[in-house]
C-alpha cells in the first residue's frame, strides 16, 4: 500500500512537473508567475511572519504596477501558518501539488523550514527560506536558500564581542523553538574556542509569561557575567525586565531575533544596553553614505514605514530579499525554474537588506559574517554597539 | 539557599500563582450560577488588556482601566444575550463546545482589530526597571498592585455572593435552577450578571497583569489553561481555595525551577493536576459528598 502510494505521489509530481511545463513554455511570452509564501502572519512568531507578509504584498504591488517581471505579472499566494511545523508541511504541499507554484517564500521559522526542506526538494520547487538557523542551508539542498544571515556567524559575532569586553563566564537561555534549539547548538559548540564558559543553560517555553523565577537561578550561580538569550518570542523583553527588575545588571545578549523595535518599546527602560547582532536595516539612517547597502535600505525603510505606518524590521527586510533574489533571478534567466535555480545559485554581488549575498553550489545563504553589525539599545533606539 | 533567593523564588511563585487564581476566579463566577465552565474566560483577561492599552492612548491610566472593565463587562453580557441566553437546558457538553467557540470567535477578531503585535500598559508605578526590596531581594512594584488587586477582588466576592440579595440570588441559581425560579428569581438576568461580573474580573486582571506579561491576542489561552488547572485544583466554585490553590501551584512551579530545568515547569504542574484529580478529584479544598450533588 505504502509503495503504491509512493508510486501515485511520484507519477502526481511527474504529472505536475508536466503541466508546469506545459504552461511554462520557454520563450518570453507575457504569463502570471504564480508564487506562493507560508509566513508565521498569526501565532508566536507573528513578529516576523506580519512584516514579512506586509513586505511581500507591498514588493508585489510594487512590480505588477510597472508591469511585472520581464512583463509576466505576479500572483502571490500568501499562507499563514501561524508557525506550526505541521501546518507549513500541508500549505507546502498544496502551493506544490496544487497550485503549482513557481518558487515558494519563507516560512518564518526554522522549525517550519526544516520539515519542508524534503518536501520542496522532492517537488523540485525554489524555497527561499526566511528563517535564520543555519541547518537550513547546511548540508546544502539543490532547491533550498536562505536570506537571514547565519547563526553561527551571530555566535561568533557575540563572542567576539565578549572576549572584547573581557566576559569568560555565561548563562545561555533559549527558547523552545527551532531557532532557540539550533542557537543553543551554535553557541555551546563555538563556546571552547572562545575560551568561554557556558555556566548554565536552560530552555523555556515560548509561550512564556514570565521568567523571573528562572532568573533567580541564573543568578544564584557565582560569576556570570553576562548572559544570552535565544529566542524570537515577547519573552526576549520579559527576560530583560525580570533581570532589571531583580537588581542583576550583567550584560544581556540578545540573537539576531531581537531585531525588531517593538521589542524594544515592549521591554521599555529594561531594553536598554541590550547588546544583539543584526543587519544593517536597524541602522541605516547613521550608515554613512559610502555604505553599498544604505540607498537600498533606506529605500526599503521609507517605503515600508510610509505604507504601512510600523517600523520596519530586519525580518520584513529578509522576505524583502527573498522575493528581490527571485525577481532578479527571474529577470535573468525566464521563467524557466531549473534555469532560475541555477541563477540564484551563481548569483553575485546582490546588494540586499541583510547584506550582500554571493551565492555559490555550496553556499545557499550567500552572506558572510560582515552582514552583521553588533548594535545596543540606547534611549529606546537601535544604534550601532562601540565598546 | 540563601533568605534572599528563597525569597525571590518566593516572589515569583506569588506573582505566578496570584496570575492563575484570578483568571480562576473568572471561572468559578460562572460556574456557581450556571453549572457550566466558560472556556473563553482567558479571552476577556486578553480583552481587558488591549482595551485598555487602546484607551489609554486617549484618557489617563485609571480611566482606561475602569473604561476597559466595563466594556469587557458588556461584551460579556452580549455574548451571554447572543449565544447563551436563548438556549432551553442545554447540555454541559453543548455549553462546553459553545464557549471554546465564542474564545476562538474572540481570538479572531483581537488579531484583526489589534494586529498580532505585542503591547502592554505602562508598569502602573515606576517603569520596566525599577523594584522595591522585600526580604532581601528586589521585586517590581506592579507584583504588589497584582497581589493587592486579586487581595480587594477575593474579599469584595466574597462579601458579594455572602451579604447581598444580588449575590444570594446568584447563588440560589446554582444551586437549583428550577428552585430558584419557583422563588421568584430571574435566573436568565443572573446568569447574563454573572458573564458580567466574570469578564469584569478577568479584564482587571488583564489590566494589572499587562506590564509583566504583555498583553497578545493569543495570550488569552494559556492564562485560561492555568486558571483551569487552579480551579479544579482548589475545587469548582469556591473562590478563596482558588486563590490558596493558585499560590500553591505558582509557587510550586516557581521553586521546581531550583532543582529541575526550566523546561519541565509545565510538566509539573500538569502532573500535580493529575495526581489531585485521582487523590481528590473534588479538588483539595472541595468536599466530595458536595461533588456528588453536583451535575459537573
Amino acid at each position: 500500500m505504502k509503495k503504491m502510494l509512493r508510486s501515485v505521489f511520484w507519477n502526481i509530481v511527474a504529472l505536475s512537473t508536466l503541466t508546469v511545463m506545459a504552461l511554462f513554455p520557454f520563450g518570453a511570452q507575457a504569463e502570471t508567475i504564480k508564487i506562493g509564501a507560508i509566513l508565521a502572519v498569526t501565532g508566536p512568531a507573528s513578529f516576523l511572519g506580519g512584516p514579512e507578509s506586509r513586505t511581500l504584498q507591498m514588493l508585489v504591488e510594487e512590480y505588477n504596477a510597472a508591469g511585472g517581471i520581464n512583463g509576466n505579472k505576479i500572483e502571490l499566494i500568501i499562507k499563514d501558518s501561524g508557525a506550526n511545523p505541521a501546518k507549513a508541511i500541508s500549505f507546502a504541499k498544496q502551493l506544490i501539488e496544487e497550485e503549482k507554484v513557481f518558487a515558494i517564500l519563507g516560512p518564518s521559522t526554522s522549525g517550519e523550514t526544516m520539515k519542508i526542506k524534503k518536501i520542496m526538494e522532492q517537488g523540485k520547487t525554489i524555497l527561499l527560506s526566511c528563517a535564520a538557523a543555519e541547518v537550513i542551508v547546511n548540508p546544502v539542498a539543490k532547491y533550498v536558500f536562505k536570506t537571514p544571515q547565519k547563526d553561527s556567524h551571530a555566535v561568533q559575532k557575540i563572542y567576539t564581542t565578549m572576549n572584547d569586553l573581557g566576559i569568560k563566564k555565561i548563562a545561555v537561555l533559549v527558547g523552545n523553538t527551532g531557532f532557540g534549539k539550533a542557537g543553543k547548538g551554535q553557541l555551546l559548540k563555538a563556546a571552547p574556542e572562545y575560551g568561554i564558559d557556558v555556566v548554565i543553560s536552560e530552555v523555556y517555553d515560548k509561550k512564556s509569561t514570565d521568567l523571573s523565577a528562572v532568573v533567580a537561578k541564573l543568578m544564584a550561580k557565582k560569576g556570570i557575567q553576562a548572559v544570552v538569550n535565544w529566542s524570537i518570542v515577547p519573552a526576549q523583553g520579559i527576560l530583560a525586565k525580570n533581570m532589571r527588575q531583580a537588581g542583576w545588571d550583567v550584560p544581556l545578549f540578545q540573537s539576531h531575533g531581537f531585531g525588531n523595535i517593538k521589542y524594544v518599546q515592549a521591554g521599555g527602560a529594561a531594553a536598554e544596553g541590550i547588546i544583539f547582532p543584526a543587519g544593517r536595516l536597524l541602522v541605516s539612517d547613521v550608515l554613512p553614505d559610502s555604505n553599498p547597502q544604505k540607498s537600498l535600505l533606506m529605500k526599503y525603510k521609507q517605503d515600508y514605514e510610509n505604507k504601512f505606518n510600523e517600523p520596519a524590521s530586519t525580518f520584513g527586510g529578509h522576505a524583502y530579499d527573498a522575493f528581490m533574489i527571485l525577481a532578479r533571478a527571474i529577470e535573468k534567466a525566464g521563467t524557466d525554474r531549473e534555469a532560475v535555480r541555477d541563477a540564484i545559485e551563481n548569483m553575485n554581488g546582490m546588494v540586499g537588506t541583510g547584506g550582500i549575498f554571493n551565492f555559490s553550489p555550496t553556499d545557499h545563504n550567500g552572506l558572510d559574517i560582515d552582514a552583521f553589525a553588533m548594535l545596543t539599545v540606547k534611549d529606546g533606539k537601535f544604534v550601532l554597539y562601540n565598546k | 539557599m540563601t533568605t534572599a533567593l528563597f525569597a525571590q523564588y518566593l516572589f515569583a511563585g506569588i506573582t505566578y500563582g496570584i496570575l492563575y487564581a484570578i483568571v480562576a476566579i473568572g471561572f468559578n463566577i460562572i460556574y456557581n450560577t450556571t453549572g457550566i465552565i466558560n472556556f473563553a474566560q482567558g479571552e476577556f483577561v486578553m480583552l481587558g488588556g488591549m482595551i485598555a492599552i487602546t484607551f489609554n492612548a486617549l484618557f489617563p491610566l485609571p480611566v482606561a482601566i475602569i473604561l476597559a472593565v466595563m466594556t469587557t463587562m458588556l461584551i460579556g453580557a452580549a455574548i451571554e444575550m447572543i449565544f447563551i441566553r436563548w438556549l432551553d437546558s442545554p447540555s454541559v457538553l453543548r455549553m462546553i463546545i459553545i464557549t471554546i467557540g465564542i474564545s476562538i470567535l474572540i481570538r479572531e477578531l483581537a488579531l484583526h482589530i489589534w494586529g498580532e503585535s505585542v503591547r502592554a500598559l505602562p508598569y502602573f508605578q515606576g517603569n520596566e526597571i525599577s523594584s522595591v526590596r522585600i526580604l532581601g531581594t528586589n521585586i517590581s512594584p506592579q507584583v504588589l498592585w497584582v497581589i493587592g488587586t486579586c487581595s480587594v477582588i477575593v474579599v469584595c466576592l466574597s462579601i458579594f455572593f455572602k451579604f447581598t440579595s444580588l449575590g444570594r440570588e446568584m447563588r440560589a441559581c446554582s444551586a437549583n435552577r428550577v428552585a430558584a425560579t419557583l422563588c421568584g428569581i430571574d435566573t436568565k438576568n443572573m446568569i447574563t450578571f454573572s458573564f458580567m461580573l466574570s469578564a469584569g474580573i478577568g479584564a482587571l486582571a488583564g489590566c494589572v497583569m499587562s506590564p509583566i506579561t504583555y498583553t497578545q491576542y493569543d495570550g488569552g489561552t494559556g492564562m485560561a489553561i492555568k486558571g483551569f488547572t487552579v480551579a479544579i485544583l482548589g475545587g469548582l466554585g469556591n473562590s478563596m481555595a482558588a486563590v490558596a490553590a493558585g499560590l500553591l501551584l505558582g509557587i510550586i512551579e516557581a521553586f521546581s525551577i531550583s532543582v529541575v530545568p526550566l523546561a519541565f515547569q509545565d510538566a509539573i504542574s500538569i502532573s500535580i493536576l493529575l495526581i489531585i484529580l485521582f487523590i481528590r478529584p473534588h479538588g483539595i479544598f472541595g468536599r466530595s459528598d458536595i461533588a456528588r450533588l453536583k451535575e459537573f
